[in-house]
């Protein structure tokens, strides 16, 4: 993947007097972890096949302070946050789109109460309604009768009731879903969420991932698919424990789209 | 006469202490922070009717939820039958709603049938605690009074409906042999059975009416005893689980609540234009308590989160989907809850004791350990799981507030992590400057 894609920011719209239809924020992991690069070139395919006018901040964009507040840095969060409003405002920013639930958690829920109220929406959500508008056609292709399981994300899912898009998503491909034993509202986390991302585990008698993988693995998928860029990291390490990358692959919703359509 | 005297007196002197302890819960419960909970008030009530009232969090696992609906629907259908009770101690009378005829009929025969439904669900419950040993009832906070006060409930809840239907044997039995103060009312499905079993109609009458006598006096001193028992118990829950719920979070589960005060800091070190905020203090049982940031002391916790703490019954649904506590971390859910429970609880004697708070140089710290608090994901399966919308979340996030912005305590990882988000504006060293290169 190393193919060079134009991605065009806020302020070069701003400059030619537009505004662009939404505004992508495309994350840290999206933005500097190898791996989520990917899922984020991958959603840029969807948004271009779709014709989408959308814009990311660029170097203007900041962490948005997730894990800093769920670490008790309350501080430093509202620091990211009062910066990243400040900005976005400026913009007149309405609608922003996030490969990242834990941003889209925030964004949506926690900026409205330090000045900055948007319509978030996470990118599954963004690409089922891509679909049910028919601006990006997917048909059957190389995911049809694959066996694919959703792992949800707890800030997607538990956190903000979003179970179904990534699922109508997966089934306009054709996959056979199937459901985990503890799915939807019993999700099981995969470990990363409230910073432990950034930390060493606490002493215990197995990793959060495992434990995760392990059930993944056990539904015998030919894909886990994933919403979250953390989730990604997560059980595609957990997938290597059990030394099933060859056999099984990790990979995000959009991903999954932008390769069925041939994006 | 005599007779009533006794009930009177008991009856005064168990309500008495019921009310005082109840006011001593409140009073301790308002020892947190003030928070506004009224807005939204028709969801409320949709939500307590949903999941209080209708305990549609417990049949997410069918066969205990439905035992428990048994005893449930018993423990408020039968207690109907104390309103009589309480009449005929009062008047010594005997059977005084029987005027209602078929209607008083139906309704003992009901009382009975769901008597016999308590019976049979609490012994259920006995077995899965004790004989199969359910995991999450012997999980380490498990131990000690925590165990005892289980078993305590269902022994004393089977011995209530022992007596219930006993009583009903002897006075169907004495009803049969046209004993003057037993007039012929009721319907007694089950205990007829058991008088036939037991032969009561072989026993002299005098020998009966005292085993009549001795299960009501059993009955009616056996709830207001437990009556007084829920109050130092975990069994609270049949009362608090109403409020609890009504007050509980509408909000999406990962959203936490934004600290103002810190706004104020925030906004005044971005723009010295804007005065920061005055630190303010509050009068707590006489003493000044400073305003801290996160959770220290219980008194840093708001009123809500305290109610969830004097709600949680220990059933423990909430750390048997922790993903910390199913991979033998030290976090557990519920020992946070019962952790903050026994430190209100401590607090509260020492104002009973001294008439006002006197520093004793404890706070949530003395019971929970940091290692437990960074073990959270923050998934929130645990207020998912929680059948009367416990959070322990919030507790857990107030008390790593308090570690991080009062003690500057966290783990290494995490100070490298916040250092890098200041300075770049990421949790990893990247620079800002280099938010584009994923694109070449």
């Amino acid at each position: 993947m190393s193919e060079q894609v134009h991605v065009p920011t806020i302020a070069e719209f701003t400059a030619r007097g537009e505004t662009p239809e939404v505004l992508f924020w495309v994350g840290c992991a999206g933005s500097f972890d190898d791996r989520a690069k990917k899922i984020t070139k991958a959603f840029v395919r969807i948004l271009n096949a779709a014709k989408v006018k959308f814009a990311v901040l660029g170097q203007e964009e900041s962490c948005s302070g997730d894990p800093a507040r769920r670490a008790g840095n309350e501080f430093l969060f509202q620091m990211q946050a009062l910066n990243n409003i400040t900005v976005l405002n400026g913009y007149g920013v309405k609608r922003i789109v996030t490969a990242c639930p834990h941003c889209f958690n925030t964004l949506k829920n926690e900026y409205p109460a330090l000045g900055g109220s948007y319509e978030v929406m996470h990118h599954t959500q963004f690409i089922n309604a891509l679909m049910k508008e028919g601006r990006i056609k997917v048909e059957g292709g190389s995911f049809a009768g694959k066996r694919i399981t959703f792992h949800d994300p707890c800030y997607l899912g538990r956190g903000n009731g979003e179970y179904e898009a990534p699922r109508e998503v997966l089934l306009k491909l054709d996959a056979a879903l199937i459901e985990l034993k503890r799915s939807k509202q019993n999700g099981l986390c995969c470990g990363a969420g409230g910073a432990q991302m950034f930390k060493e585990a606490e002493p215990g008698n197995k990793e959060v991932n495992i434990e995760r993988s392990e059930e993944a693995l056990a539904a015998s998928p030919n894909i886990i698919a994933a919403g979250c860029p953390f989730c990604n990291t997560m059980l595609t390490d957990g997938v290597k424990h059990f030394n099933m990358e060859g056999d099984v692959q990790v990979m995000d919703v959009a991903e999954l789209v932008a390769n069925a359509a041939d994006l | 006469m005599i007779s009533s005297i006794v009930f009177v007196v008991l009856l005064g002197a168990a309500s008495w202490l019921f009310g005082r302890n109840i006011l001593r819960i409140r009073r301790n419960i308002l020892l947190g922070r003030d928070v506004a909970i009224n807005d939204r008030k028709s969801e409320r009530w949709a939500v307590m009717t949903r999941v209080a009232l209708g305990q549609s969090k417990m049949m997410v696992r069918p066969i205990v939820g439905v035992l428990h609906i048994i005893v449930y629907a018993g423990f408020v259908i039968i207690n109907i039958e104390v309103l009589e009770i309480l009449i005929d101690g009062i008047l010594g009378t005997h059977r005084v709603l029987s005027f209602m005829g078929g209607f008083y009929d139906f309704l003992i025969g009901s009382f009975e049938c769901l008597a016999l439904g308590v019976l049979l669900a609490c012994v259920v419950f006995l077995i899965r605690r004790e004989g199969l040993r359910v995991k999450r009832f012997w999980m380490k906070e498990m131990t000690g009074w925590p165990r005892s006060d289980a078993s305590i409930i269902l022994f004393t809840e089977i011995a209530l409906m022992m007596a219930f239907l006993l009583m009903n044997a002897a006075d169907f039995a004495l009803q049969g042999m046209g004993q003057d103060h037993y007039i012929t009312a009721g319907a007694f499905p089950i205990s007829s059975v058991l008088a036939g079993l037991f032969d009561f109609h072989a026993i002299q009458p005098s020998s009966l009416i005292l085993i009549e006598r001795i299960c009501w006096w059993f009955h009616i001193i056996g709830i207001l005893a437990f009556l007084n028992y829920l109050v130092v118990s975990k069994h609270l829950h049949i009362l608090l689980a109403f409020p609890n719920v009504w007050y509980s979070s509408l909000k999406p589960k990962t959203e936490l609540a934004n600290m103002e005060r810190v706004t104020g800091e925030v906004k005044s070190m971005l723009d010295p234009a804007i005065a920061p905020p005055v630190a303010s203090a509050r009068k707590v049982e006489g003493v000044e308590m400073p305003e801290r940031f996160g959770a220290k002391d219980v008194f840093d916790l708001n009123w809500k989160q305290l109610m969830d703490a004097m709600t949680c019954t220990e059933c423990g649904r909430c750390s048997s989907v922790c993903p910390a506590n199913l991979t033998g971390k030290l976090l557990s859910p519920r020992k946070i809850m019962m952790d903050t429970r026994d430190r209100l609880e401590e607090v509260g004697k020492v104002i009973d004791a001294k008439g006002k708070w006197e520093d004793d140089g404890k706070g949530l710290g003395s019971r929970i350990t940091d290692e437990e608090l960074w073990a959270c994901t923050t998934c929130n399966a645990c207020t998912e799981a929680c059948p009367v919308n416990i959070d322990p979340v919030g507790i857990i996030t107030d008390m790593r507030r308090y570690l991080v912005m009062e003690e500057s305590k966290m783990p290494g990882s995490l100070t490298t992590m916040s250092t890098n988000m200041e300075n770049n504006g990421a949790p990893w060293a990247f620079a800002q400057s280099d938010r584009l290169k994923w694109t070449e």
